[in-house]
This record gives C-alpha cells, sequence and structure tokens, in this order.
C-alpha cells in the first residue's frame, strides 16, 4: 500500500507522522519504504539517519542550437509557450531554467539546428535506515521546477508493503507529483484556523483527484474544535489524534525520532497505523459534499 | 518604495504570524499574500475585497472527440504523459484520444502537429487575485484554483499589483508573506525585492531549511536577516542558527519565543501585536524595529 502523507499548511507535521509510521510499521516486521518527495526541502533523513548507497544526478533536457544549421526562420521562438527559446533578429536565445523539456522546438526545426542536451537540476538518494529502506531527492537551489525531479523520485521507490510518501506542504504542483498514483492520502493538519483552512484547500484538490483520503489531528488540544466540526459536517475520516506535547516538539528539535522518545506518542502512532491499515482496504470511499 | 519579503524555506514556522502583526505596527505598507496555494493572511486582516480578477497564467490542450481519427500523433509526441486513450467514440473511430488536464503542462506540441486541427488549444483560467481594504491597510492576495498550475506567475501578479497600489496611494513599503520552499512561487517572491526575512524554528529542520532558502537569496543577490522563532524550545539549536547566519553575512532581526498566545490570537482572528504588548508581544515589536532599520539604512 502507498500512503501519501501531505497537508496544505506547512509546519503541520507531515514528516513526524510519515517517519514515525515508516519506523513503526519497521518495527512491526512489514517490509517498508519511505519517500520524500519534499525536493525543496527536504527534512525526512534528518530524522531517519539512513545510509546512503547510491546517489545519482537527476537532469533536464533544454535545447541546444547549432548556429551553423539555423536559418533564424523563428519556428522555435513561435513554438514555445514558456520564452525558453526566443528568437531576436539573427539570435536564438535559450534560458534553460524555464525549459519544460517539452521538445516542441526540436520537433519544429527544419534545419536539425536543434539538440537536446542534459543539465543537472537535482540528485536523487536512496539508501536505509535499519529496516526502512529510504528513497529522496534533493532539488539543486535557484531551480524553479520541481516536478520532473519528485517524478524520478517517486519512480525510484522500491516495492514494499508500505511505502510512505512524504509531500511538500500547499496544493499545488509539486503536491500534486506527490500524490499521485498513491492508494491513500493522509493529511496531516493542526487544529487552528490556519490548519483547518489549508485542510479545505488540500480536500478540495484530493476530490478532483479522486483520491481517498482520511485526516489525522496533530497538536489536539492547542486550537479549537473547529477543524473536528468541520470533518465531522463533511463526512471526513479522522484516523487519528496526536495530542499536542511539548516533549514530542523537544524531540523533534534535536532530530530524534519521537517514537523513541516518547512512549505516549507510540500507542497514539500505533492507533493511526491500524487504522490507516482498515482505510487503505480496497472500499471507495464516498465522496462527502 | 520597498519591498520586504518575509520567508522561510521550511513551513509552519511563524510567517505569517509575523506579517500579521508587522502590518499592525507598519502603517503606510501594502499587504501582498504570495502563498498563492495555502493562503492564510486574509483570516487575521478580515480583507474587504473592492476588485477581484481572473488570473490565466497558461494555455492547456482539449480534444474535440468529433474531429480525433485516432491517429495517436499527439500521444506519440506528449512528453508529459497527458494524452489518454479513454476518450468517447465518434463517426470515425471507436474510441478517441483524451487530454488529462492534471498532466498537462500547457506546452501545445499536439495541436501544433495534430494533422486534423482536432485539438483546441487556449487560455486557462488558474486563479483569482483581489485588491482588499484591511483595517492595517490596502491588501493583494489571490487564490491559485484547485489542482492549477503557474503559481510563480499569479505570484508575480499579485506582488506587481501591490506595488502599484503602494504608488498610486503614495506608501513606501510592501510587505510580501512568501510561500514555503525555494521553488517556483518563493523565487517569484523575492526576485527585485530590497529586503528578506527569514523566519527560522530551533529544529534540526528548521537549521536545515534556512540554509538551502539563504543559499537562494544569496544566489538572487538579495540582502536578508534571520529571526528565530519559539527560540526558547531548545536554545542550543537557537545558538547555532544565529552563529550559523552570522558567518554566513546574514544580520540577526531577533528571536520571538514559545507562546501560547500565537495560537490564541489566530483563532481570535487578530495579529499576536494587537493582543498582547509583553511577552511574544514585545519581542515582534523589537524584530520589527530591526527590520525597519534595515530597510531604512541597509544590512551593512
Amino acid at each position: 500500500m502507498r500512503i501519501a502523507v501531505a497537508s496544505g499548511k506547512g509546519g503541520t507535521g507531515k514528516t513526524t507522522v510519515a517517519t514515525n509510521l515508516a519506523l513503526l510499521a519497521a518495527q512491526e516486521g512489514r517490509s517498508v519504504a519511505y519517500v520524500d518527495c519534499d525536493v525543496e526541502e527536504p527534512n525526512g533523513h534528518l530524522f531517519l539517519k539512513p545510509a546512503i548507497t547510491s546517489s545519482r544526478p537527476v537532469g533536464r533536457p533544454y535545447p541546444q542550437v547549432n548556429p551553423a544549421r539555423c536559418t533564424h526562420c523563428g519556428l522555435c521562438g513561435r513554438i514555445c509557450r514558456y520564452s525558453a527559446i526566443v528568437c531576436v533578429g539573427d539570435k536564438v536565445l535559450v534560458h534553460p531554467e524555464l525549459c519544460h523539456g517539452c521538445g516542441g522546438c526540436m520537433l519544429v526545426c527544419r534545419r536539425g539546428a536543434i539538440t537536446e542536451v542534459q543539465r543537472d537540476t537535482g540528485t536523487l538518494q536512496m539508501g536505509a535506515a535499519g529496516a526502512v529502506q529510504f528513497v529522496g531527492g534533493t532539488f539543486h537551489v535557484g531551480e524553479a521546477m520541481s516536478r520532473p525531479l519528485i517524478r524520478q523520485v517517486k519512480q525510484a521507490a522500491p516495492d514494499a508493503e508500505m511505502v510512505f510518501v512524504d509531500a511538500p506542504p500547499g496544493t499545488s504542483c509539486p503536491v500534486i507529483e506527490s500524490v499521485q498514483g498513491a492508494d491513500f492520502v493522509l493529511l496531516v493538519t493542526e487544529p487552528t484556523p490556519f490548519g483547518l483552512h489549508d485542510l479545505k484547500l488540500a480536500v478540495a484538490m484530493l476530490r478532483v483527484l479522486g483520491l481517498p483520503f482520511g485526516v489525522a489531528v496533530n497538536r489536539a488540544g492547542a486550537g479549537d474544535d473547529r477543524t473536528r466540526d468541520w470533518c465531522r459536517a463533511q463526512g471526513i475520516e479522522i484516523l487519528g489524534e496526536i495530542p499536542d506535547d511539548r516533549r514530542v516538539a523537544e524531540a523533534y528539535s534535536r532530530g530524534i525520532m519521537a517514537l523513541e522518545a516518547v512512549p505516549a506518542f507510540r500507542q497514539h502512532l500505533a492507533a493511526l497505523l491500524a487504522r490507516l491499515d482498515q482505510a487503505g482496504a480496497p472500499v471507495p470511499q464516498v465522496a462527502a459534499r | 518604495m520597498k519591498e520586504l519579503v518575509v520567508i522561510s524555506g521550511k513551513g509552519g514556522t511563524g510567517k505569517t504570524s509575523l506579517v500579521a502583526s508587522f502590518a499592525a505596527l507598519a502603517r503606510e505598507a501594502v499587504l501582498a499574500d504570495c502563498d498563492v496555494d495555502a493562503a492564510d493572511l486574509h483570516l487575521v486582516l478580515e480583507p474587504r475585497t473592492i476588485e477581484r480578477h481572473a488570473f490565466s497564467g497558461g494555455y492547456r490542450a482539449r480534444i474535440k472527440p468529433g474531429h480525433c481519427t485516432a491517429c495517436g500523433k499527439c500521444e506519440e509526441l506528449c512528453r508529459f504523459e497527458a494524452i489518454r486513450f479513454d476518450g468517447p467514440g465518434n463517426g470515425i473511430v471507436e474510441r478517441t484520444f483524451r487530454v488529462d488536464p492534471m498532466a498537462c503542462e500547457g506546452c501545445g506540441v499536439c495541436a501544433w502537429f495534430c494533422t486534423e486541427r482536432a485539438i483546441e488549444f487556449a487560455p486557462v483560467v488558474n486563479g483569482e487575485w483581489f485588491l482588499s481594504e484591511t483595517r492595517c491597510g490596502p491588501m493583494v492576495h489571490a487564490r491559485l484554483g484547485v489542482a492549477e498550475e503557474n503559481s510563480g506567475k499569479l505570484v508575480s501578479t499579485v506582488r506587481a499589483n501591490a506595488r502599484r497600489v503602494a504608488s498610486e496611494r503614495g506608501l513606501g513599503l510592501v510587505i510580501v508573506d512568501g510561500s514555503p520552499g525555494i521553488g517556483c512561487p518563493v523565487i517569484a517572491s523575492i526576485t527585485g525585492a530590497q529586503l528578506v526575512l527569514m523566519v527560522s524554528e530551533p529544529t534540526v529542520s528548521g537549521l536545515h531549511d534556512l540554509e538551502r532558502v539563504a543559499a537562494l537569496a544569496r544566489h538572487f543577490g538579495i540582502p536578508a536577516l534571520v529571526c528565530v522563532n519559539k527560540w526558547d524550545l531548545n536554545p542550543e539549536v537557537s545558538a547555532r542558527i544565529e552563529s550559523w547566519a552570522e558567518a554566513h553575512g546574514l544580520r540577526p532581526a531577533g528571536r520571538v519565543r514559545y507562546d501560547a498566545a500565537v495560537t490564541a490570537a489566530q483563532v481570535e482572528g487578530r495579529a499576536v501585536v494587537e493582543q498582547q504588548q509583553d511577552g511574544c508581544g514585545e519581542d515582534i515589536r523589537s524584530v520589527w524595529q530591526n527590520v525597519v532599520a534595515c530597510l531604512r539604512n541597509g544590512t551593512e
């Protein structure tokens, strides 16, 4: 079962929940993989501390123009929707960081003046943290489009009984790429107005994508009851509530797995994992209105 | 006119809570919420919207089932696996091709090369942006459509309109609430700004993510300040963050203590400094004074 752990709002505890669930499931004797798709700000490795066994650059294509063959017809500039290739007089300017790699410029060039070359935009790491298999990506600073790297990270995920995909915050393209292909999405939220508002956005996104999901409320008791009330009114299952606990925050601040440091946290997480097992069983979820 | 951008790398470090307080303290500033795919500033500032505009950031392809001959050229050329062979039949073929709008990146290659002219390629509305009045001044904000792309272009639209409003009204400052991460919306938030304030937290991930977002600010040559929020959660890591920042030419903007009053203010729909004079309210005021001094005198 592939479970994506996501949230609209940042800092609600996605990485805490995803890494600890992975470790707990592994301690129960299951085959487990943790996949860090938050390639802009990957943090899972700070807690799982995996031994990295392989690391490779992940490239993206961009066009290179051979001036000897170019007749300045301007077709490449006309097909490009991203201003990645621009024709000005007898010059063709290429902006690699804007290129989506659609290949259009190469296809329209009648003179074969355009070829594709690769440049690094990030790295893919694989390894293991004890019994947890680890896959993660790190996006180069200054790059704009993380979606292709996230795709590669997902594709590198090993076959395991349980795969936990740690998604970036938000609700736009990197998040969509991270959750697509999951059997179930666990939305981690906190019971605050910001947490609830962004949870609503994440739920709207998952309904458009048609993915089954449930909610875990982290830091329960820290804010108000509106999150619980809203989920109930929407018919959204709350699969777990993890109480607000300064000891968990302190363990997190040091890079220590909360599972090992706070016994009460282990109990709450075990209950959440059991509920996920039920939720992940292939029963179509009725879309709530 | 100057632009201050508040970012963090890591999510949930307190950007929006700080920006709401800055809004209450600043006066004479335009607010711009550039966290367009999870905007929250309006929950505190309760904007009254006076202008509403559709936003179109790109194009999308659509196959007209009546014209498709199922030749498969589009599927062969699409690099984004956005063409599916599950469209309705027509008088010519039993099944047609269809574009998955979630996967389509709007490159237009399919439409360009379709010999049957069966593919429409038109601008799509990706979201909306608003100009509003709040108790703390004008605010430009936006909402990216559900599961839409082009957040970077929407961020640029929000910033450009915030600057326009500032110059029309003779206001000297735009305060930008950024999004987490280091990718396209963050790049669109900071390029060309005068000052970045990075809000960190004393955790191993807070420091790790700060290092990356600081590298991004340096990459674009934007002066930056660092503030440690919830510093007393782990004083030792807070000190480590500050010494790291200093060693990398980043000026400290101060510390804000961990205080339940921050969540309480959010639940009340108020900025922290509107609710609390002492405690973390005092800390935030002091951070704001440091930011104002840097805006006035530069970070040198």
